[in-house]
């Protein structure tokens, strides 16, 4: 008899009694409905923040200054001049930041005000929309120009066009010489509700010294680690070995951070995948042994006109087998809808994975093969004439 | 002493026991039992319940094997094979016919005939056709895909014995198969199967009925186990 045969015999038996087989299979649909559209949700919130993290640049480094006291600071030129002696820097922004009001007219608006230079622009990945975005020389010469978030721009001036108007920050007129492109919210918080101004005016607006943040874009990815070890050094030097002094953020870090974490939640997931399967199996167990009873006179039958032992078993595995697997198809069906459901409904991200839907799958199929071989071994060392014997 | 028989005799059973367990005490149901079939001989066993004859009709029938003694089934000794090896031998061998059919009931007429041919390996083209001449054969070319509930008595017993003879085996093996019959319907069937006969089947029945008996060539008479040969009427 070969495995078509089985196959069709199998298709037949399940159809025969289509109820009880959707109920055998419910523990395994379940199970595996969960499976798909837990780690589906699960991975989409990974992927999400992950992207986030990712969109600030896997080669972006954050220096804190927290300074030695209130006179050992490290001024924005110097902060500069670490993009020269640091080798592998492409580009390095000194940032200082305030939240403060803008007003324009008789409307006003709190915004954060970012004191930096033109590198900040390739940093955060911002366009000009309108206009031109701060140069060196603004710096240079304690310029009062501000460049706009698309958002504090549309809230200041509406329709009209900003370019050429003077913006009051706390109190002192500074001239809009650009409007950025819009870049929505990131972890960071919304990137279009700012207000770009040079950094050497920030501090004199602010009336701070030095520098508090720093951004630093490593040319490439693999050049991060040598550029955080190259800062270390130099603001080591610069601090006099103070380390608590400054401190070098890594993106990679928090990536790091977040991938085990989501390593974590997924073995939490497995060993409740794990066992649902399990109860489903067992289910599937205890209806073969029903129907093995059920039907041994049907044994009796197949075994008078020539089946084998091994005929019966392969029979009663393959219908286990099709019973699990038939549930594990369901389930990841079941499983995709209701994490696209899910996802619709509360907005969710959603992330499938092919591993998963076929680990899924195959587990299935194994917990039938595995929990069928009691009742397929049963079935097959029925003696003929006893089976034939019952009623 | 195992002389292997000549060429035309199908079965030879020699000095065969069959005993059971049963409490402390060894039930004989069969007791140094010879017999011999040849091929076209149509056989009747008869005897009361309780006389052995449904042990006789199971170890022939491969599906028992025997305490003792000798069976020879188309050439080959087969009191001592193995269960996986009479599965086959019932396979190609013999042709059964039971007393309440033993159908299928969730398979179509078709399918119920096909059943020996799968287990034997035939492919699906030739299987659907050796299993459609074998329903011509009893006259059902017409209820091929009708299910056993779908037919009378009749009917039934007639896939039945299509199912039989799907297989070509040398000898029908038929059980009381007009027991669970009214008596018009068993005597067409018990036609049938001396038709069979004609056409050169050899067939052994086992009944309890002496009508049913008296139709076959040959009688053997089987009483707490021992047999008891009939003059043969046909030679």
């Amino acid at each position: 008899m070969n495995f078509l045969q089985a196959f069709k015999m199998a298709i037949k038996s399940i159809l025969s009694n289509k109820l009880r087989s959707l109920l055998t299979m419910l523990g395994i649909i379940i199970g595996v409905t969960a499976v798909i559209a837990l780690v589906a949700l699960g991975q989409g919130a990974t992927k999400s923040v992950t992207e986030q993290v990712q969109s600030l640049g896997t080669n972006l480094l954050t220096v804190n200054i927290t300074g030695r006291g209130t006179t050992s600071t490290m001024k924005a030129n110097e902060a500069v001049a670490l993009g020269e002696t640091v080798n592998g820097i492409k580009y390095i922004a000194p940032v200082t930041t305030s939240n403060s009001n803008v007003k324009y007219g008789t409307t006003s608006k709190t915004v954060s005000v970012v004191g930096t230079n033109a590198d900040y622009a390739m940093i955060k990945d911002y366009k000009v929309a309108s206009g031109r975005f701060l140069a060196q020389i603004d710096l240079d010469v304690y310029q009062k120009i501000a460049v706009l978030g698309s958002t504090t721009a549309t809230d200041l001036f509406g329709f009209a066009d900003p370019l050429g108007e003077y913006v009051l920050i706390q109190g002192t007129r500074y001239k809009v010489v650009g409007v950025l492109e819009e870049k929505g919210s990131s972890a960071m918080g919304s990137n279009d509700e700012v207000v770009l101004i040079p950094e050497t005016s920030a501090e004199r607006l602010f009336k701070s010294k030095g520098v508090r943040t720093i951004y630093v874009q490593s040319e490439t990815a693999e050049q991060t680690d040598s550029v955080v070890t190259g800062l270390e050094k130099q603001l080591s030097d610069h601090f006099r070995g103070n380390t608590d002094s400054y401190r070098v953020f890594n993106q990679s870090d928090a990536l790091s951070a977040l991938s085990s974490v989501s390593a974590t939640l997924t073995l939490a997931l497995a060993g409740i995948a794990g066992i649902s399967l399990l109860v489903g199996g067992i289910g599937i167990m205890n209806i073969m042994l029903v129907s093995v009873t059920e039907r041994t006179r049907e044994i009796g039958i197949r075994k008078a006109i020539g089946a084998k032992k091994r005929d019966i078993l392969t029979q009663f595995l393959i219908e286990s087998m099709m019973l699990s697997g038939l549930g594990g198809v369901l389930g990841i069906g079941i499983g995709i809808g209701a994490a696209k459901g899910a996802s619709t409904a509360f907005g969710m991200d959603i992330e499938f994975s092919a591993n998963i839907i076929l680990i899924s799958f195959f587990f299935s199929v194994a917990i039938g093969v595995l929990f069928g071989m009691f009742p397929a071994n049963k079935a097959a060392k029925l003696k003929p004439i006893d089976a034939l014997r019952s009623e | 002493m195992a002389s292997k028989p000549t060429t035309d005799e199908l079965i030879r059973i020699k000095q065969l026991s069959k005993n059971y367990r049963m409490g402390g005490e060894t039930l004989k149901a069969l007791d140094d039992v010879t017999l011999t079939v040849r091929q076209g001989d149509f056989l009747a066993i008869i005897g009361p319940s309780g006389s052995g004859k449904s042990t006789l009709m199971n170890v022939i029938g491969c599906l028992d094997t025997p305490s003792s003694g000798e069976y020879w089934l188309d050439g080959e000794e087969i009191s001592k094979l193995r269960d996986n090896k009479l599965a086959e031998i019932r396979n190609r061998k013999i042709g059964f016919i039971f007393q309440g059919f033993n159908l299928l009931s969730k398979l179509t007429a078709i399918e119920n005939v096909e059943l020996p041919l799968i287990y034997r390996g035939v492919p699906s083209k030739l299987r659907k056709q050796q299993a459609i001449e074998a329903l011509r054969k009893v006259g059902l070319e017409d209820r091929i895909h009708h299910r056993p509930v779908e037919l009378s008595g009749g009917q039934q017993q007639r896939v039945a014995i299509a199912r039989a003879l799907a297989g070509n085996p040398p000898i029908l093996l038929a059980d009381e198969p007009t027991g669970a019959l009214d008596t018009k319907t068993g005597k067409e069937v018990m036609g049938f199967i001396k038709e069979l006969n004609a056409l050169g089947h050899t067939i052994v029945l086992i009944t309890h009925d002496l009508a049913v008996s008296e139709q076959a060539k040959r009688v053997v008479r089987i009483k707490d186990g021992r047999l008891d040969e009939e003059e043969g009427r046909a030679g």
